[in-house]
């Protein structure tokens, strides 16, 4: 096939609209409700968080930037509606013939990026490769978010999660200074967490109320191609053995020292 | 790389105005304590006039100092968790605990030294005015030689235990942000020692000001060799800051790792004004060469005394400035190193220009209440004194 970069955008941007429309929030609701295989669920008194140890990939040769994902996690945690105010977000790459690098995250992808004003700025530009890269919390085995809480009110699971004891947590942001991937915020003044708190630090959980219970993060299931894949390491048969046995995968900013357990597969270069 | 990306829970500013004043009120008790310190331990005779002033200011700025950090929290009531379940593994879980040593210590000192000063009040006031004195006495009356003597050493012990705790108090802040390896423009193990010299300039500068506005306010001549020893003091606590500050971004524009890139737009955008005119420039080497140059020539004391004044008030505004490029210039651009961000601080509102005034204010307001309350400058001297000491203070205030 001989297409151009060009016509292989507008083809694309045809199908991706229809995706969009299906990722619309009451598409999502709608289709939650009709759901009929729920995996079975665990009870919470037979959970031993030392019998598990989590971890996430990433597939962005797969990932349509459709957006979905951010959408769940914003129903299924109750996450503000605003941008800025985000547990997981999905950022667009584009890369010039001569290696030049943009990159954003127009609403911080829950709409997709198929409204026409999100590509006017790339008209004219010689465009080699285009990609996007989903994020969320990296549960850092060394989490530096974890060592500056003053008062020990953000902590690491067992089982391999970092979470927020919004009840301990006095919001002094020290926390979201300290994580490298921008993946905490303050619950801003009028919004509350699924646990009723606000003006205190949230971040993604990897959904562990629900991966608990033996179901997946609500952004894993919602990805329409399987871009997310979450699993338990010490699960043989679980899917993210599955993918660090056969793919070379990579962390985010490894040069800190932060040890995350969300791996990515083909990053390329210049993935901030 | 483009420089326009933000991961998007960046475009909220996290550390705003109050945070900004905490390591600038903080500095300048460290820095006043330093001052009350050269007097108390090195015996910088010329320091007297100020000796007794230095530690009531720092006094009055350090009451101050945690407020804007506990009404900065998201959950001020909360604040003290930071005591009852510290973290030590974090930089902040110490502040407390660092601060109430400190307080303790500067009331102790503050206590003694003005200790003859509030025994003599209790004697010649009546009334509210008496109980109240009575009450700041804690029931000690002795003024014996041997009491006053034993006060002396207790002063000297403290304000020497000061000097590294004022380091302590200071450089921590400096840690605070030194160690936060997730942003280039904090994370440097210079950031203490940056912190605490600046403290250390700003806390003189201060004095200087005081001084002579207080002076003039009394309608009492300025004791110009006060001052003179002051700026010297000054000027050589801001050469080594300087340098320290220059090193530090010389260091990184040389190196030119992948952050230098966004920090250099940062200082040579957002931080233009800021950084390179007002903290570097007006605040700092302005400053420095007037003040070296008014020592340097044959001025009349008065006009010498006017242009340290100057200068002094300079530099404060210089080191207000550097608390704003390190806190707010953090969090000008973002930590994908990919983008630049923008603060504006709203007029008014809890963290509005308006609130952080009156925040600079307050412990102005403590400082002249306390002023009120025991006059530094009146150095009460009792009969039981030693008339040694009495007729050396009384050429000197009589």
């Amino acid at each position: 096939m001989n297409l151009s970069r060009r016509q292989f955008l507008k083809g694309g941007a045809a199908t991706l609209g229809g995706v969009a429309l299906l990722s619309s929030p009451m598409a999502y609701a709608l289709r939650n409700s009709t759901k009929t295989e729920a995996p079975p669920e665990t009870k919470l008194e037979q959970y031993d968080w030392e019998k598990h140890y989590y971890a996430f990939a990433v597939d962005t040769t797969k990932c349509i930037g459709c957006g979905k994902c951010v959408v769940a996690c914003k129903l299924e945690n109750k996450v503000p509606p605003d941008p800025e105010h985000t547990r997981t977000w999905v950022e667009r790459y584009v890369i010039t013939e001569e290696q030049e690098i943009f990159v954003d995250s127009p609403e911080a992808g829950m709409e997709g990026f198929v409204q026409p004003q999100m590509n006017l700025k790339y008209q004219g530009l010689a465009i080699s490769e285009s990609f996007f890269v989903p994020k969320l919390c990296n549960q850092c085995e060394k989490p530096p978010c974890v060592q500056v809480c003053p008062v020990a009110a953000t902590y690491a699971t067992k089982d391999g999660v970092i979470l927020v004891d919004q009840k301990r947590c006095i919001g002094c942001r020290y926390c979201i200074q300290a994580c490298p991937y921008g993946a905490r915020y303050l619950v801003p003044d009028g919004d509350v967490t699924p646990n009723g708190y606000s003006r205190v630090a949230d971040k993604c959980t990897w959904c562990y109320h629900r991966v608990v219970k033996g179901h997946p993060p609500a952004c894993v299931e919602a990805c329409p191609v399987g871009a997310r894949v979450f699993g338990d390491m010490r699960d043989p048969q679980s899917p993210v053995r599955e993918i660090l046995r056969h793919s070379r995968v990579y962390t985010l900013k490894p040069s800190l020292g932060t040890k995350p357990k969300v791996f990515y597969i083909g990053l390329h270069f210049g993935v901030v | 790389m483009n420089p326009g990306f933000a991961y998007p829970n960046e475009l909220e500013t996290q550390w705003t105005l109050f945070i900004v004043l905490y390591p600038y009120i903080t500095g300048l008790v460290a820095g006043a304590f330093i001052v009350s310190s050269l007097y108390h331990v090195f015996d910088i005779k010329a320091l007297k006039p100020v000796a007794r002033m230095s530690l009531i200011t720092a006094l009055a700025f350090l009451l101050v100092a945690p407020l804007t950090l506990l009404l900065h929290l998201g959950q001020p009531l909360r604040g003290i968790y930071i005591f009852i379940t510290p973290q030590f593994r974090s930089a902040m879980a110490g502040f407390g605990f660092i601060w109430m040593f400190y307080l303790i210590l500067v009331l102790a000192e503050t206590w003694l030294v003005f200790r003859r000063d509030i025994v003599a009040y209790v004697k010649s006031t009546q009334g509210i005015k008496k109980a109240f004195y009575s009450a700041l006495a804690l029931g000690v009356y002795d003024l014996s030689e041997r009491s006053l003597y034993i006060d002396k050493k207790l002063i000297k012990i403290l304000a020497a235990a000061g000097i590294p705790s004022a380091a302590l108090l200071h450089g921590y802040v400096g840690f605070i942000f030194g160690a936060i390896k997730a942003n280039p423009w904090w994370s440097s193990p210079l950031m203490p020692l940056i912190f605490l010299l600046s403290a250390i300039v700003s806390g003189i500068a201060l004095l200087i000001v005081i001084y002579v506005v207080i002076s003039k306010i009394r309608k009492q001549p300025v004791d110009h060799a006060c001052v003179d020893t002051m700026v010297q003091w000054l000027a050589g606590f801001l050469v080594v800051d300087l340098a320290f500050e220059g090193l530090e971004v010389i260091s990184m524009l040389y190196e030119s790792e992948d952050s230098w890139e966004i920090i250099s737009l940062l200082i040579t955008q957002k931080l233009r004004v800021s950084f390179l005119m007002v903290q570097l420039g007006f605040g700092s080497l302005l400053p420095l060469i007037v003040l070296l140059a008014a020592h340097s020539v044959r001025l009349r004391a008065g006009t010498r005394t006017a242009i340290s004044f100057g200068g002094a008030f300079m530099i404060l505004m210089g080191v207000l400035a550097m608390r704003w490029n390190v806190v707010i210039g953090g969090q000008l651009f973002s930590k994908s190193l990919a983008g630049l961000l923008s603060y504006t601080p709203p007029l008014m509102g809890q963290e509005g220009v308006l609130a952080a005034a009156s925040f600079l204010a307050l412990p102005l307001a403590i400082l002249a209440a306390l002023f009120y309350v025991l006059p530094p400058w009146k150095e009460v001297v009792e009969g039981e004194a030693q008339p040694a000491i009495a007729a050396r203070q009384r050429r000197r205030f009589g």
